[in-house]
C-alpha cells in the first residue's frame, strides 16, 4: 500500500471486506450458534471499548461541570447533584488556561508551518528534482530515526542553550520547540514517499511549458500533494499538542509554557473541580481534530506507514 | 491532475513526444540520479534542500555527534568541555540507583508486554470480523491515544487514588475488592503505571492490526476450510502466520518504545515510592536536569549512549533471529 491509499478514503480496502469474508465464512455465519456468539462478542467488545476508550473521557467532561465535594464523595456517580458550570470560565480566566491555551496554539501553529516547510520542500528536492548526492541525504535522514529520541535530549538541549552562530540563548523562546520540529525523518520520507507516487509525466509536461523548478513546486507539485501535507499537518499539530519532556526543558518561563507543562504544576494550588475542568479544555482540540480526521488516524498513515516501513 | 490542467499542463499532443520522453526515460534509467531535463538545476536544488539541511544539521545530526563526544568530556557550559575518558560511564556505572533504574525498567517493559502484546492482538483480531460499523470500533479503540498524555496520566492519578472512594478503588469496591494502594504503595506503583501505559497505546496497535488482517487473503481462509478447519484453527493457522511480519516488527517496536519509558512515571509517581519507579530514562534526566550542582551533562549523555547500545544490539539480534521467521 503507497501512501497515497491512506491519505485518501478508504473505499478500496472496505469495499475488500464487505465483499468478501473474514476468518468466519459466509456458510458459518449462517449456523446459528456462530452467529449468536459472534454477536455476543461483538456486544461485549462493543461495551468494554465504550467503557474503557470513551468512559474516562466522558467521566472527566462530566467531573468538569461538578462541585469538587460531589467528585470527591461520589467519584461515580452518574449524575451531578448541581451543575458547577463556572468551573469551566474559573479555569479558562482565573487561572489563565487562555495563556496556556493560546501558548499551546502558538507552539503547534509554528511547528506545523516548520514541519510542512522542511518535509515538501525535502520532499521535493529529493524526490523529484533528484540530484546526484540525494541518495547520500535520504540516507543520512534515514538513519537518524534509527537513534533513540533519548540520545539526542541532551546535546538538543545545549544547542538551545548556546546557539551555533546566534550567540544568545533561545531557551525561553517558542523558537526552541519550532526549529528542532523540522528534523523529523519520518514527515520526510512519508512526503518523498507520496512525490515518488506522482505521475512524473505531469511535471515533464509542465517543465515543456516553461515552468521554473519553483513554478513547478508552487503550482504542480504543491497543490497536488494536498493530502500527503493535510497528514503531516494533522500529526505535527497533535504531536505539538501531546508534547511535554521537550516544552518543559526549554520554556521555563510560566508565561511562555503550553497546556501540558502547566497543568501538573496547576494541580498543587487549584481545585479539584476547576482543574478538572481545566484538563477538559486541554483535550477538545485534539479529540475534535480526531473526529474531523478520523480517516487519516484509522487508517494508519501515521503509524502502519512507521511499521510497514 | 484535474486541479492543475488549467494553469500549465495541457496534456502534449501524443504523437509529438514520445521520442523525446523515451530518450529521458532512457537517460533516467542510465543514470537515476539527474533527470536529464533538469541539468542546470543544481543551485535551485540546495535552495529548496535548505531547511532539511539547517534543520538536520543542527538539530539531529550535529547533536547526533555531540552526543557521542559529550559522552566523554565533563562539559558545564561555562569552562570549555575537557576530555575525562571513560569517568563518565564509570560515574554511571557507580551509581547505586543504576541498578535499580535498569530492573524497574526491564519490570516495566516486561509487564508492559505482558498486559499490552496480547490485548490489542485479540481486540484486533476481534474488531476485523465485525461486518457494521467498524469505524466506530477502531475510533473507540483510538480514542485514548489521542487525549493528550500528560491530561490522561493526571486524570489516571485521580482515578488511582488509594482511599476507598478513589474512582478505581470504587469500582473493585462494588465487586468486593480493594481497596487498592495504587500508586502509593511500592509493590503496586509499577503494575499501576503499566496499566495506565497500555491503556494510552493500545489503541495505536490495534489499529496497526487492523490493517494487517484486513489485508490477509481470503482464499487462504477458503483454503483452509476445504481442508476441514474450524474457526480456532483458521485464526491459529492462517490469521496468525499471516500477522507474523507485523508482530515481529511491534514486539520490538514496543521494546524501545518501553525502554525510554518516561512521562508516565514521571507525572504519576515521580519515580517513587522508594524508587520504585524509577526508569533508566528518569535516570538521565535526574542527571541532566534536577542535579542542584548544575547538570551533570556528561553522565547524562553516556548513560543514554549506553542506553542506545543496548537497544541497537538487543534489536540487531532480534532481527538476525527472526529473519527466518517473518513471512514477509
Amino acid at each position: 500500500m503507497t501512501v497515497v491509499d491512506r491519505a485518501r478514503p478508504a473505499r478500496r480496502p472496505r469495499q475488500a471486506a464487505d465483499a468478501d469474508r473474514g476468518i468466519l465464512s459466509p456458510s458459518d455465519l449462517r449456523r446459528r450458534p456462530v452467529r449468536i456468539t459472534t454477536r455476543l462478542t461483538h456486544t461485549i467488545l462493543l461495551i468494554s471499548l465504550i467503557v474503557v476508550g470513551l468512559g474516562p473521557i466522558l467521566w472527566l467532561a462530566k467531573s468538569a461541570i461538578t462541585p469538587t465535594q460531589d467528585t470527591l464523595r461520589q467519584p461515580l456517580a452518574l449524575w451531578p447533584n448541581g451543575m458547577d458550570w463556572a468551573n469551566l470560565a474559573e479555569a479558562w480566566t482565573r487561572v489563565e488556561i487562555d495563556k496556556y491555551f493560546l501558548n499551546t496554539v502558538i507552539i503547534a501553529a509554528g511547528v506545523w508551518l516548520v514541519q510542512v516547510l522542511v518535509a515538501t520542500t525535502a520532499g521535493y528536492a529529493l524526490s523529484v528534482l533528484r540530484p546526484r548526492y540525494g541518495r547520500i541525504v535520504v540516507a543520512l535522514v534515514l538513519a537518524t530515526m534509527f537513534v533513540p529520541s533519548i540520545v539526542l535530549l541532551v546535546p538538543l538541549y545545549l544547542t538551545i542553550v548556546q546557539p551555533p552562530l546566534l550567540g544568545q540563548s533561545l531557551i525561553n523562546t517558542f523558537w526552541a520547540v519550532w526549529l528542532p520540529a523540522g528534523a523529523n525523518a519520518f514527515n520526510v520520507l512519508l512526503v518523498m514517499r507520496f512525490f515518488d507516487s506522482l505521475p512524473r509525466e505531469v511535471f515533464e509536461a509542465a517543465r515543456m511549458d516553461g515552468a521554473g523548478p519553483y513554478r513547478l513546486f508552487w503550482s504542480i507539485v504543491l497543490p497536488m500533494s494536498k493530502p500527503i501535507i493535510g497528514v503531516v499537518s494533522v500529526f505535527a499539530v497533535i504531536g505539538a499538542w501531546k508534547d511535554f519532556l521537550w516544552p518543559m526543558l526549554v520554556l521555563k518561563d510560566p508565561n511562555l509554557q503550553p497546556l501540558s507543562v502547566r497543568l501538573p504544576q496547576l494541580q498543587q494550588f487549584i481545585e479539584l473541580d476547576v482543574f478538572l475542568a481545566a484538563l477538559a479544555i486541554a483535550t477538545v482540540i485534539p479529540i475534535v481534530l480526531f473526529v474531523v480526521f478520523q480517516r487519516l488516524f484509522l487508517n494508519g498513515a501515521g503509524m502502519g506507514g512507521a511499521v510497514k516501513g | 491532475m484535474t486541479q492543475i490542467t488549467p494553469t500549465t499542463a495541457r496534456p502534449p499532443a501524443p504523437d509529438t513526444l514520445p521520442t523525446v520522453e523515451f530518450a529521458q526515460e532512457r537517460a533516467a534509467r542510465r543514470r537515476p540520479a539527474p533527470l536529464a531535463w533538469f541539468r542546470g538545476d543544481g543551485p535551485h536544488i540546495l535552495v529548496f534542500l535548505i531547511p532539511l539541511l539547517f534543520s538536520f544539521v543542527l538539530f539531529s545530526w550535529r547533536p547526533i555527534v555531540d552526543a557521542a563526544v559529550m559522552a566523554f568530556q565533563q562539559t558545564n557550559l561555562v569552562t570549555p568541555p575537557e576530555w575525562v575518558g571513560l569517568d563518565n560511564f564509570a560515574t554511571v556505572l557507580q551509581d547505586p540507583l543504576l541498578g535499580t533504574a535498569v530492573l524497574n525498567t526491564l519490570y516495566f517493559a516486561v509487564l508492559a508486554l505482558l498486559l499490552g502484546y496480547p490485548i490489542p492482538l485479540v481486540v484486533a483480531v476481534l474488531m476485523s470480523e465485525v461486518r457494521r460499523a467498524r469505524g466506530l470500533f477502531s475510533a473507540l479503540a483510538y480514542l485514548p491515544v489521542v487525549v493528550p498524555p500528560v491530561v490522561s496520566a493526571l486524570l489516571w492519578k485521580f482515578f488511582y487514588d488509594g482511599s476507598p472512594n478513589g474512582v478505581f478503588n470504587t469500582i473493585l469496591g462494588w465487586v468486593g475488592l480493594g481497596p487498592v494502594p495504587w500508586l502509593s504503595d511500592p509493590d503496586w506503583a509499577m503494575p499501576s503505571i503499566v496499566l495506565f501505559a497500555t491503556w494510552s497505546a493500545a489503541g495505536g496497535t490495534v489499529i496497526i492490526y487492523l490493517a494487517a488482517l484486513v489485508g490477509v487473503a481470503p482464499e487462504l481462509y477458503d483454503a483452509a476450510e476445504v481442508d476441514g478447519a474450524g474457526v480456532w484453527r483458521k485464526v491459529w493457522h492462517v490469521t496468525m502466520p499471516q500477522l507474523r511480519g507485523v508482530l515481529l516488527v511491534t514486539f520490538i517496536l514496543q521494546i524501545i518504545g518501553t525502554a525510554q519509558v518516561f512521562l508516565e512515571p514521571f507525572l504519576l509517581t515521580g519515580g517513587g515510592p522508594a524508587n520504585s519507579t524509577t526508569t533508566v530514562l528518569m535516570l538521565i534526566y535526574k542527571y541532566a536536569f534536577q542535579s542542584s550542582m548544575g547538570g551533570d551533562y556528561g553522565a547524562a549523555t553516556a548513560l543514554s549512549i549506553m542506553l542506545a547500545v543496548v537497544l541497537a544490539v538487543f534489536s540487531a539480534i532480534y532481527f538476525r533471529i527472526t529473519k527466518s521467521w517473518s513471512t514477509t
